[in-house]
């Protein structure tokens, strides 16, 4: 029962759907840019789970090194991001996707 | 052999230990020091530079092969400190009219500015992720620095949304080279790589998507929908620092990473490159014929010249190298030129964008026109200003790889670019005049036009310096 046992494909199959929500879940999403934040997060941890998985596979400690960065790389991130989108919400007094449009052409 | 040798990091090491100590005495002494903390980053960073000069430009990699100190490393990072002193230095004044004197600007350039010095110096997907975000988290910032302006921080939020998305792809790449070559160090990728018959599929696919993501950074088409909403929306000051450095470490570190550990890879990246530069020459052409903002205008003009910029990466020669290398060096002058009249136009203490209120300058301030017009020759590539030689050496270098119709089109586009270049004249010096600015312009502001414009129109009377010293630079890369 080869086909039942968890392989590298597997992870990286799921990896790459959970990326494609991420990308769907910024471009689709034309409510809220927490939405956005949450798709980005998802991104990144797709891309965890391919170095994690990789680093399992190749017996490679790098990729797990990786990871660590990339989660405390996220986490500065979202940081940054909810304080601009609070700068943003005082001067708006809104949030949703429609209303980042000041600027067009 | 673990090699703890530290030398060639020394003016990164130095320049974050200037970074928090400056952001001690601002957070001490509060806003009032941050005109003070402005000239004493851009002091340091004069002083990193010394440094850098003196570490040595020999071929060195250290921290375990994570950071390789070389000649391209070199050139490329003493042009960002150049770039990023004269950003700082118009950044002093207008920080003061704006009423944002905030002191963490000056260290926010400075933490952007150590993590471009690591981006070119990256010899390591990790290193290459780490200073890639430690430059774009402080750019984040920066863009929306003017917290009261809702422009300001709507183009921080599509700022980082963009940059965002473009770091998840960059990074889901370099996951997929890292399980396809095992390994995160350029040397043995591009071993690995360089000893297989063909490039595995999961390479070529991890590398479309770095190229994605990097692609934003250097805002190629299609990947460039931030450009024009950052620049208007942001502070002239980070739209200048926008324009003038991230693009030359976007580029150093593109060029490093294509000809070191992807060159097998040649012909795989080859086609996404000519893609990316053919449309950022259109797209930076033909919209920017619309725009009245002039802020605008130069988003339009920064995705056009990354198109010709691009020309000579697809080359994908040593000449070619040299030749981005060059190109970026006066791009980056003229549009620091460029960026010191912007900041000229206010009225009645009000900054004013639009092409329209240039009208009549050459009455009013005959001295600033006359610089500006000067400039904008140069930018549309008209000899002989320094424009036209960067134009020269990357269309150069692509007729020799026989890229005709690359080298064709991106004479064409510069054609049409010169209309809203020339148009910028046209306006300063034939239509009905209306107000002066606001005078008299700060020392600093006029120095930076000065050194711009003196080596504008002084570079034809010696160009082989400039050339040579380019093509020396990037010849390192083609070495191994």
């Amino acid at each position: 029962m080869d086909f039942f046992e968890i392989g590298l494909s597997h992870y990286l199959t799921l990896a790459a759907v959970l990326f494609t929500i991420g990308v769907f879940g910024m471009f689709l999403n034309r409510k809220n840019v927490i939405v956005i934040l949450m798709s980005i997060e998802l991104m990144l941890l797709a891309v965890n789970i391919n170095f994690v998985a990789f680093s399992a596979y190749l017996n490679d400690l790098t990729g797990q090194v990786f990871t660590m960065f990339i989660l405390t790389v996220a986490a500065a991130e979202a940081a940054i991001g909810l304080a601009i989108l609070v700068a943003f919400f005082r001067n708006k007094g809104s949030i949703a996707v429609e209303d980042i449009s000041s600027m067009k052409g | 052999m673990i090699d703890f040798n530290l030398i060639p990091v020394l003016p990164e090491i130095f320049l974050s230990l200037i970074g928090m100590g400056l952001l001690i005495v601002g957070v001490t002494q509060g806003n009032v020091s941050t005109r003070v903390l402005c000239w004493a980053s851009a002091a340091g960073l004069a002083v990193s530079g010394l440094i850098l000069l003196s570490v040595g430009w020999d071929t060195r990699s250290v921290l375990n092969g994570m950071f390789i100190m070389d000649k391209f490393a070199g050139f490329m990072k003493l042009l960002i400190i150049i770039g990023l002193i004269a950003s700082l230095a118009l950044s002093v004044r207008y920080l003061l009219q704006e009423g944002i004197e905030r002191f963490e600007f000056p260290i926010l350039v400075l933490l952007a500015g150590v993590g471009m010095m690591m981006m070119v110096s990256a010899n390591n997907l990790l290193a290459l992720y780490m200073g890639l975000e430690l430059q774009s988290l402080a750019l984040y910032v920066l863009a929306a620095f003017h917290r009261n302006s809702m422009r300001s921080s709507e183009a921080g939020i599509k700022y980082f949304l963009l940059g965002a998305l473009s770091s998840g792809m960059l990074l889901f790449g370099m996951s997929l080279i890292y399980g396809f070559t095992g390994s995160v160090d350029f040397e043995v990728i591009g071993k690995t790589l360089g000893g297989l018959d063909r490039i595995p599929f999961g390479v070529t696919f991890g590398l479309v998507f770095m190229l994605a993501g990097l692609a934003f950074k250097v805002s190629a088409v299609p990947f460039h929908m931030w450009t024009p909403d950052v620049y208007q929306g942001a502070p002239t000051a980070v739209t200048a620092l926008f324009a003038i450095v991230p693009k030359v470490a976007a580029m150093g570190l593109l060029m490093r990473l294509l000809f070191e550990p992807f060159m097998a890879a040649q012909d795989q990246w080859v086609q996404i490159i000519y893609f990316l530069s053919l449309m950022s020459m259109f797209l930076g052409a033909f919209a920017g014929i619309a725009q009245d903002n002039i802020k605008r205008l130069l988003a339009y003009s920064s995705i056009g010249n990354m198109g010709y910029a691009l020309i000579g990466v697809v080359a994908g020669t040593a000449v070619g190298a040299g030749s981005v290398v060059l190109y970026l060096f006066i791009y980056m002058i003229m549009t620091a030129g460029v960026f010191a009249v912007v900041m000229c136009m206010r009225r009645q203490g009000l900054a004013v964008y639009k092409i329209s209120d240039l009208a009549g300058l050459s009455h009013h301030a005959p001295g600033l026109a006359y610089a500006m017009a000067i400039l904008m020759f140069s930018m549309s590539g008209i000899p002989p200003a320094a424009g036209f030689f960067g134009k020269l050496a990357v269309f150069n270098a692509a007729v020799a790889q026989e890229y005709y119709v690359l080298a064709t089109l991106g004479v064409l586009t510069s054609v049409v670019a010169a209309y809203y270049y020339l148009r910028v004249i046209k306006v300063m010096f034939f239509d009905e005049p209306v107000d002066a600015f606001d005078g008299p312009q700060p020392f600093a502001r006029r120095m930076v036009l000065f050194v711009s414009i003196l080596f504008v129109l002084g570079f034809a009377i010696k160009p082989s310096v400039f050339v040579a010293s380019s093509m020396n630079a990037a010849s390192v890369l083609f070495a191994g």
